[in-house]
């Protein structure tokens, strides 16, 4: 092993940090992955992500029990993709505008709700924890990981394959590919749009009540700070594919927890650039993933952002 | 005559149905705030008074306009150009922070008025450069400008956040961690008689610009073809990616000077105030304005005077002050939905075909 504490205390950080820190972008770009698979976006899902945090750290306080907060967390989420969906499927409404007054309009929620629960504590989820053999506690709490994680990741599977080869997924997809496919076939696209965005609420919801409940693990006004954007840009980068935007989450993840892990082993210049790091990597990302000479490779064709 | 009048009634729609909206969303907005067993008309009644009813609360929102119509001009110029950028706090943040470190080394050594000149300058590029960025990357590598725009957002505020806890830090700002201070001469004052800075007759004036550029000139005609259609806009040999990064650049200029006002007449010194909103509120009074800069004057008003009136309202009814903020966006979300009435009201229609409704 190294000499060098300092190397090693970095690296599990950085994993510890990269699962926990994953787990929300994983929620949020799962739920934006369904709706855009659709052939609508949802730049709302940032304002869904504080609603749902606000919800579950609010629910957990008030009743003391957390599972109950995620479950009320999706909920909000599920209502605001479901005011999504229904405004998108009025005529002559532009879903990316939509998409940024729903922002707006969760964050002021969650703000305007949220006020009384930033002082107290709310009963934190659990966590599992799989390192307690080791008997080092660097490595024990680094691998006491959040059940939400491995449903995250279960879920990435299961909408993996359902696109793939289910009845439902082929709809989704259909309607996201070819409106004029789907509305011979008789399905109607504002109802499979309206359901897969509620769903994408829904899974957003339950990203943001990760944050508060569970990592970093209260409320207050700048929780997310940009984290359900950032679940948005990756989507493009995973190219609409569950799987990787399961591994898209963990390697943002992973730069999140960068900031946070240096400073731990006393590294706190630059800190605030750091914590701009996740933001860059996004923009030079999305940068390199697109290409202005031909429309995106697997782009879901119905979708407006990828004109 | 006739057909005057049939002109005026066609037009008149783009103003009947944002009132609508707004007129929807206060109604909401009372549903919401009586359902708390608040008083719907209380709360009005202190934006009133709060925001225009006095001299003083009148001159408090004009001063909180000045900012909102720089930053609602971020967004409008873009959008005519059919792009949604909403970087607009980033570029108000990088054009305060510019300004308020090029003063470092020159202050005291020019006169004031160069000083400040340099700085507006220096505001406005910063400011420009941001947004011409995301325009460049949008027009030259296809990267979805709304999402590129929020993402620069949060890069401003880190980098603002990393200057002012470091390498331009004052060490007598120990609370809230700033840049040094503006010396006094290179402070903006306010317009004689006022108190009101200079900032908003600064926004009016670039409105009316921005105005003529737009309606009345050749460059502005072929920005807005490119917004009817950028397709058909490149196939007729319009330099595209050029207008597209000059009409994101002058944006970006118009919020970085934002940003200068909020240094130079406001703060004194740049620090975290400056990423107060007033880019996210400006988006709405651009969306609410149609994108028209002569619009977006009284519309800034009315959302300087909301704004101004949010402390009143805090104090008097026991309301967060998120309240403003849940607000606008209840306006926002109502406005986006009225959308969907354009051409579907009959009344709006020239009289020879009002009966052939759809």
């Amino acid at each position: 092993m190294s000499q060098d504490p300092g190397v090693w205390t970095v690296l599990l950080a950085i994993f510890a940090g990269a699962i926990r820190v994953s787990t929300p972008f994983l929620f949020v770009s799962l739920g934006e992955c369904l709706t855009e698979k659709s052939g609508r976006v949802n730049l709302g899902l940032e304002g869904t992500l504080i609603f749902g945090a606000m919800s579950a750290y609010a629910t957990a306080y008030t009743t003391g029990s957390p599972w109950l907060g995620v479950l009320v967390a999706g909920f909000a989420g599920l209502s605001l993709g479901v005011l999504h969906g229904l405004l998108c499927n009025l005529p002559r409404i532009n879903d990316v505008a939509v998409g940024i007054a729903l922002m707006l309009f969760g964050t002021g929620l969650a703000f305007f709700f949220g006020k009384p629960f930033i002082q107290p504590a709310a009963p934190r989820l659990p966590g599992i924890p799989l390192g307690d053999w080791t008997g080092n506690t660097a490595i024990a709490s680094a691998l006491d990981i959040n059940p939400l994680f491995f449903v995250g990741g279960a879920l990435a599977w299961i909408m993996a394959w359902g696109f793939k080869t289910t009845r439902w997924g082929l709809i989704v997809r259909m309607v996201g590919d070819s409106a004029a496919a789907a509305r011979a076939m008789g399905y109607s696209l504002g109802r499979v749009r309206l359901i897969c965005t509620a769903l994408g609420g829904f899974l957003s919801g339950i990203g943001g009540s990760f944050l508060s409940l569970s990592y970093p693990g209260s409320w207050n006004e700048g929780l997310s700070s940009g984290q359900g954007l950032i679940a948005v840009a990756l989507v493009i980068f995973a190219r609409w594919n569950p799987l990787r935007c399961f591994v898209a989450a963990l390697l943002f993840g992973g730069a999140g927890a960068l900031g946070p892990a240096l400073q731990s082993i006393g590294v706190s210049q630059g800190y605030y650039l750091f914590n701009a790091a996740p933001y860059i990597l996004t923009l030079l990302i999305m940068i390199v993933s697109v290409s202005p000479k031909r429309s995106l490779k697997d782009a879901p064709s119905e979708l407006s952002i990828t004109r | 005559m006739a057909v005057r009048l049939d002109r005026w009634r066609t037009r008149s729609e783009y103003v009947v149905v944002p009132l609508g909206a707004l007129l929807v969303s206060a109604l909401l907005f009372s549903l919401f705030l009586w359902a708390l067993g608040k008083s719907p008309t209380d709360f009005f009644a202190l934006i009133w008074r709060g925001g225009f009813g006095t001299w003083f609360s009148l001159q408090n929102a004009l001063l909180r306009a000045a900012p909102l119509i720089l930053t609602a001009l971020c967004v409008a110029l873009p959008a005519r150009l059919g792009l949604v950028i909403i970087g607009g706090e980033g570029a108000l943040v990088i054009g305060g922070l510019a300004c308020a470190i090029v003063v470092l080394p020159i202050a005291g050594v020019w006169p004031g008025w160069a000083v400040m000149l340099l700085m507006a300058l220096v505001a406005a590029l910063a400011g420009g450069v941001w947004i011409g960025l995301i325009g460049a990357l949008r027009a030259f590598r296809g990267v979805n400008e709304t999402i590129a725009g929020l993402l620069m957002v949060y890069i401003a505020i880190a980098i603002l956040n990393f200057s002012v806890e470091g390498p331009f830090r004052d060490p007598a700002s120990q609370n809230k961690p700033s840049t040094f201070p503006l010396p006094h001469e290179a402070m903006v004052g306010p317009i004689p008689g006022l108190e009101i800075h200079w900032g908003l007759i600064v926004g009016a004036l670039l409105c009316v610009g921005f105005y003529i550029l737009i309606d009345h000139t050749t460059i502005g005609f072929a920005a807005r073809v490119t917004g009817g259609n950028m397709r058909a806009a490149k196939t007729q040999g319009l330099p595209v990616g050029k207008l597209i990064v000059g009409f994101s650049m002058l944006a970006g200029a118009a919020a970085g000077l934002a940003g200068f006002f909020e240094v130079a007449a406001i703060h004194g010194r740049a620090n975290a105030s400056l990423a107060a909103g007033y880019g996210f509120t400006g988006i709405l009074v651009a969306f609410l304005a149609r994108h028209n800069p002569l619009a977006i004057l009284p519309v800034a008003l009315l959302f300087g005077g909301i704004a101004a009136s949010g402390g009143l309202i805090q104090r008097r009814m026991g309301l967060p002050d998120a309240t403003v903020l849940l607000m606008q966006g209840v306006i926002f979300v109502t406005l986006l939905a009225s959308e969907t009435l354009y051409g579907r009201l009959p009344f709006f229609r020239p009289a020879d075909q009002r009966s052939t409704v759809q």
